[in-house]
């Protein structure tokens, strides 16, 4: 009987022992990496809008609070996306007949909502609340970045589960004065270490078990 | 050789599998979440409106001044309850995100939208608003003025009650009597004013 296998086939057994790990571990990262990367997070991605709504105009130049907009953000769990009326109450008067507007005047004439993309999109399964994090002292840019500087709105952060529970487990990190969360360029005092501890003690935010637990996002 | 095609078949379906694993079923699910759209109505929004002169549980309007300002046609001339500190905070703050890109923080009617080309509105320091009952401001932010819009969908009653009182308080910040500050007060007046410290003037 002929031998089964070539002699060069000890070659490739040799080969394939060290070949095999370093392409399973490749397949592994490329997969953490592709889950990671803004093409499935979505992070630092910008969409295309019915109007080029720019916040580094409204936000950055002219001043304009978050609140003016988005009016519920302190009492519900939505933002709120403002409406034509809202736009309306400055572009009756202003830019009257830039091409650039005429989707929102449209908009207006016909009482037909203008159909904004949405920019932040968690899944479906995951609760989240606004107006629990306005209220104990975290900023609009902790999580959503320097918006008065977007002139498209993009996602900073990656919106990841690891992303919500590393606040969650070390809030005293992130969080700031109540009086602070819609001031856009807040720094965190370099001469003051002790204030995120001291923070979380007077806003009483809930202990480490609770935030992290999943039936808090997931309800 | 038999082995090897069922290998083949059997790793096919493996990705397949794992392919359909990316289904997004539960990240997208057919429900209303606010402001998603809608294919069953003309307009495309979920939201309806209220059919008209619908009132929910709880908040009918039944206190005619705190929910128009007016009594019996006339502006009235008090606030419907009583002024706390908190009640002028709270005015401050809304006033600073609503009405000062257009009448600027002090009420001079100098704003930031005025300078890119809006209509002036009138300053806030002037005799006749001055004078006029309390119940106008109420009325004018409610239904708009003039060249004005309304920001009765933007600003709660309550808030524009704040509101109210807290452009009260400006007017007197620009025309009080020295004989109306305290005595320990109108003794700083004579001295000379403290340098400015930085970041004072910041607002939140
Ligand atoms: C003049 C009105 C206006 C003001 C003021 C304003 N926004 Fe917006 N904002 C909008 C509109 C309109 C959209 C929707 C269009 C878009 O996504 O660009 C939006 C979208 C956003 C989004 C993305 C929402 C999504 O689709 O995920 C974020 C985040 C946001 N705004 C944050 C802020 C913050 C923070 C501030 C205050 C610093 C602010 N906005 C002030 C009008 C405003
Ligand atoms: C408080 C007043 C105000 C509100 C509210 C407002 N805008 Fe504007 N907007 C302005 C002014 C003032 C300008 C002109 C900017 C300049 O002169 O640089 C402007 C400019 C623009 C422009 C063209 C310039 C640019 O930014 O590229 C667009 C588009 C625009 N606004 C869209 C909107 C939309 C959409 C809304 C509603 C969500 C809105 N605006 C709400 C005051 C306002
Ligand atoms: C703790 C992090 C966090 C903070 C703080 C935060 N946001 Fe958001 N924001 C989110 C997330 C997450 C979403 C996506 C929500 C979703 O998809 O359901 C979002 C969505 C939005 C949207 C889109 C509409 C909506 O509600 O889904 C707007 C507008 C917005 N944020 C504005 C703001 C403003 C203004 C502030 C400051 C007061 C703020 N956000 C503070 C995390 C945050
Ligand atoms: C930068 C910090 C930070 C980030 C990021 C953050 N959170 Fe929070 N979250 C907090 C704080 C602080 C509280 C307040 C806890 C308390 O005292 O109730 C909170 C509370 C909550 C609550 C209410 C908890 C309760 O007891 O009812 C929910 C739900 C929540 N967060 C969901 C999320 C989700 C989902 C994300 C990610 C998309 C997220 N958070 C990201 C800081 C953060
Ligand atoms: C602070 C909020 C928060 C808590 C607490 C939390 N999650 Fe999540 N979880 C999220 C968010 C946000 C996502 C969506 C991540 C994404 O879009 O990639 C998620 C996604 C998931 C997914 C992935 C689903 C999918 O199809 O990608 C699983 C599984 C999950 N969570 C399980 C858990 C379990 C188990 C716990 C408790 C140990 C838990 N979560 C606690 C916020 C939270
Ligand atoms: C978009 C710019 C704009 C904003 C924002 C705005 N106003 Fe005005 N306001 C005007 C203009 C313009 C006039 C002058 C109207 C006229 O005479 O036709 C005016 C006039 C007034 C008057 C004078 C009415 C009279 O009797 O002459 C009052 C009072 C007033 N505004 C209060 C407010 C309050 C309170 C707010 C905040 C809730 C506010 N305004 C926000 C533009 C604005």
């Amino acid at each position: 009987m002929s031998q089964i296998f070539a002699r060069s086939t000890n070659i490739w057994s040799k080969v394939s022992i060290l070949a095999v790990p370093i392409l399973v571990a490749f397949l592994g990262w490329a997969v953490v990496t592709i889950s990671w990367s803004g093409y499935v997070t979505g992070q630092g991605l910008t969409r295309d809008q019915p109007v080029q709504f720019s916040h580094a105009h409204h936000v950055g130049s002219m001043g304009i609070d978050c609140r003016y907009c988005h009016t519920t953000v302190e009492e519900s769990a939505f933002a709120n996306i403002p409406p034509t009326k809202t736009c309306m109450n400055c572009h009756s008067q202003i830019w009257t007949s830039a091409p650039i507007l005429e989707p929102v005047r449209a908009s207006f004439r016909d009482n037909t909502p203008l159909q904004w993309w949405r920019v932040h999109d968690l899944p479906d399964f995951v609760y989240f609340n606004h107006s629990i994090h306005v209220a104990k002292g975290v900023g609009c840019a902790t999580c959503h970045g320097p918006v008065d500087r977007m002139p498209l709105v993009y996602q900073e952060n990656t919106l990841q589960m690891s992303w919500c529970l590393d606040c969650h487990r070390n809030p005293q990190k992130y969080i700031r004065p109540r009086d602070q969360v819609f001031n856009m360029s807040w720094q965190r005092p370099a001469d003051d270490p002790g204030m995120g501890e001291r923070l979380v003690k007077d806003y009483k935010i809930a202990d480490v078990r609770q935030l992290t637990s999943c039936s808090t996002c997931h309800r | 050789m038999k082995s090897r095609r069922s290998f083949c078949l059997l790793s096919a379906a493996f990705c397949l599998l794992a392919a359909a694993g990316c289904r997004q079923d539960m990240h997208n699910q057919p429900k209303y979440i606010p402001l998603r759209d809608s294919a069953l109505f003309a307009n495309g929004s979920s939201a309806r409106p209220l059919v008209e002169d619908t009132v929910a549980r709880g908040t009918l309007q039944d206190d005619e001044a705190f929910f128009t300002g007016k009594t019996g046609g006339a502006d009235v001339n008090t606030l419907p309850f009583p002024l706390t500190k908190e009640v002028l905070d709270r005015g401050e703050q809304r006033y600073n995100i609503y009405c000062s890109p257009c009448h600027d923080m002090t009420g001079a009617g100098q704003g930031m939208i005025v300078r890119r080309g809006y209509r002036q509105p009138p300053s806030f320091h002037i005799d006749r608003l001055r004078q006029v009952p309390i119940g106008h401001y109420f009325d004018v932010i409610s239904n708009g003025f003039g060249a004005m819009p309304d920001y009765r969908a933007q600003v709660a009653p309550r808030d524009r009650w704040a509101i109210a009182a807290y452009v009260r308080a400006l007017q007197l910040s620009q025309h009080a009597a020295a004989a109306e500050i305290p005595a320990e007060d109108r003794q700083k007046l004579s001295q000379s004013p403290p340098a400015p410290s930085e970041g004072a003037a910041k607002h939140e």
